[in-house]
């Protein structure tokens, strides 16, 4: 039931996504095809996560698995109904002082190691929240931490640009803007976090440097 | 003539627009087989899109007048969605822009309607107006005079101007009462402005040496623009009688409107283009680019032409 209600709104989505918006994807091919792997992305808008889950067939829908936060994506029981069933969240509390024992979020990591050794593919965006519009954030570790204990899942860099004009944080109405989806080359657990995050970084800086983007201000 | 097979004009104009693809993709299969050296795969992108481009004008085109005025209106949102993407913007004029994209249907319907006094007047009137004044609501005057003058010129090229084109086949001919009349126009005005671009384009590779604008676009050259403005008038003349009111004088003059404008807008687009330091418009039509760089031209034939048509024949 839940599954086929999943199907139907993603097909829904897809359409607002393909129409409304309309996306550039550089080198889908780099997209993983099966789990265990994770999806990192920066983060502008709402449409991120579900951008994101629309560059893969319908087919490797039930292998995503979004790391959203706990307090806006479970903030009350219909959101945190659609999350988790529709979106299929691992919800997260962000503030560690919050993270309560046995409380959905509490321990977000072994969730996320859970997902993996199950063969999916998490989306994550390590930038911690959407900040300002098309701006980037620096990255935070957790990711490392992540890559550390799963070395053998691959870590795909996607960045994004147009969904934050599209979709801003704060705003509920939906610009329509063409947008740009790069996909970076994936990245093996390279042997130490600090070595990984240089590479992440310097993934991120690659791609947004791929083409002169419009200003926006 | 229009006997032949018990088809309609129309249908028969049609069925010659898909015997040349049928032709160009054979010439364009024969040169990757004979020259397997050299790389034609932009050739090729180029020809797989315009089967699916011609495929989709020809459904709307057959099946109601309704659907192709839909798909105008849909080419008029993506290349407007274009041009908006590939400007400066502001943030604070986002209300704004979206006010924009809501008068394209708004544009459309007068259409539709085939309300003409509307359809002249909305968006080089109305929305003129409006959009300055939702514009200002932000109270950000930074920029302000860049934004709403960008906002005003796509509006006008990717929507007004391009109306034009749907217009047609709500237009009354005079001592024609035809319901086709109307996509017998709007069927040579884009089949003539899309043979003129493949023309200039063709001459151009052939025989050019001289460009017009190296600075704007360097491909560009006199002998593509006068063998393109040759060939296309010549085109004109001879398919005039199947699906026009034209005599051949003014077949001849269509043709060499068609010709010129569609160049004008060709490079016009390629000057904005420049000057935001983007090589293609978008990516929408593999081996195209986006769908601006598809309908340039058409952006500056179809007024000129509808008013031709309506000063002349309505």
């Amino acid at each position: 039931m839940t599954r086929g209600l999943q199907i139907l709104f993603f097909l829904a989505a897809r359409i607002v996504v393909l129409f409304v918006l309309g996306l550039n994807v550089r080198r889908r091919e780099w997209l993983p095809e099966h789990g265990p792997a994770v999806i990192v992305a920066n983060h502008n808008s709402h449409l991120d996560t579900l951008v994101l889950m629309c560059l893969l067939p319908l087919s490797k829908l039930h292998l995503l698995r979004p790391v959203a936060a706990a307090d806006y994506f479970l903030a009350n029981r219909a959101m945190a109904w659609f999350s988790l069933n529709i979106l299929r969240i691992i919800p997260i509390v962000r503030k560690p002082g919050e993270r309560k024992e046995g409380a959905p979020g509490a321990d977000p990591l072994a969730e996320c190691h859970a997902a993996l050794a199950a063969g999916e593919i998490l989306i994550l965006f390590p930038e911690g929240s959407r900040g300002e519009p098309e701006k980037m954030a620096a990255l935070k570790k957790g990711i490392a931490h992540l890559a550390e204990k799963n070395p053998d899942a691959p870590v795909v860099p996607v960045f994004t640009h147009g969904l934050g004009k599209a979709l801003p944080k704060g705003s509920f109405l939906l610009v329509p803007f063409f947008c740009d989806i790069f996909v970076g080359e994936p990245i093996r657990w390279p042997g130490d976090r600090a070595a990984f995050m240089e590479m992440l970084a310097n993934r991120f800086a690659a791609l947004a440097a791929e083409k002169a983007f419009a200003p926006w201000e | 003539m229009t006997q032949l097979s018990g088809m309609t004009p129309l249908q028969l104009a049609i069925a010659g627009i898909w015997a040349i693809l049928i032709l160009a993709s054979i010439v364009v299969f024969a040169l990757k087989r004979l020259q397997p050296e050299r790389d034609h795969s932009e050739l090729v992108s180029r020809t797989v899109s315009w089967w699916g481009m011609i495929a989709l004008f020809t459904a709307a085109f057959l099946l109601s007048h309704t659907l192709s005025i839909v798909l105008f209106a849909l080419v008029s949102f993506l290349a407007f969605k274009e041009y908006l993407s590939m400007i400066p913007t502001r943030r604070a004029d986002r209300r704004v822009l979206f006010w924009a994209y809501l008068s394209i249907p708004v544009q459309y319907y007068w259409v539709a309607d085939g309300w003409y006094g509307m359809f002249a007047v909305f968006i080089p009137v109305y929305m003129f107006l409006f959009l300055p004044f939702a514009m200002l609501l932000s109270q950000q005057t930074e920029g302000f005079l860049k934004a709403v003058g960008t906002l005003n010129w796509g509006l006008m090229l990717c929507v007004f101007s391009l109306n034009h084109a749907a217009f047609l086949l709500v237009l009354p001919v005079t001592g024609n009462t035809d319901p086709q009349a109307g996509a017998g126009l709007l069927l040579y005005l884009v089949f003539l402005t899309q043979f003129n671009d493949v023309a200039q384009y063709t001459w151009g590779r052939l025989f050019g040496s001289k460009p017009i604008v190296p600075v704007v676009s360097p491909k560009k050259t006199w002998e593509g623009f006068l063998g393109g403005l040759l060939t296309t008038t010549v085109v004109a003349v001879l398919v005039a009688p199947l699906v026009t009111p034209f005599d051949w004088q003014q077949a001849a003059a269509s043709g060499l409107m068609i010709a010129a404008a569609g160049f004008i807008g060709d490079i016009t687009v390629s000057a904005v283009k420049r000057d935001l330091g983007v090589k293609d418009t978008g990516s929408l039509i593999p081996g195209h680019g986006g769908i601006m760089d598809r309908i340039d031209s058409l952006t500056f034939t179809a007024p000129l032409f509808f008013h031709f048509v309506r000063y002349f024949h309505a």
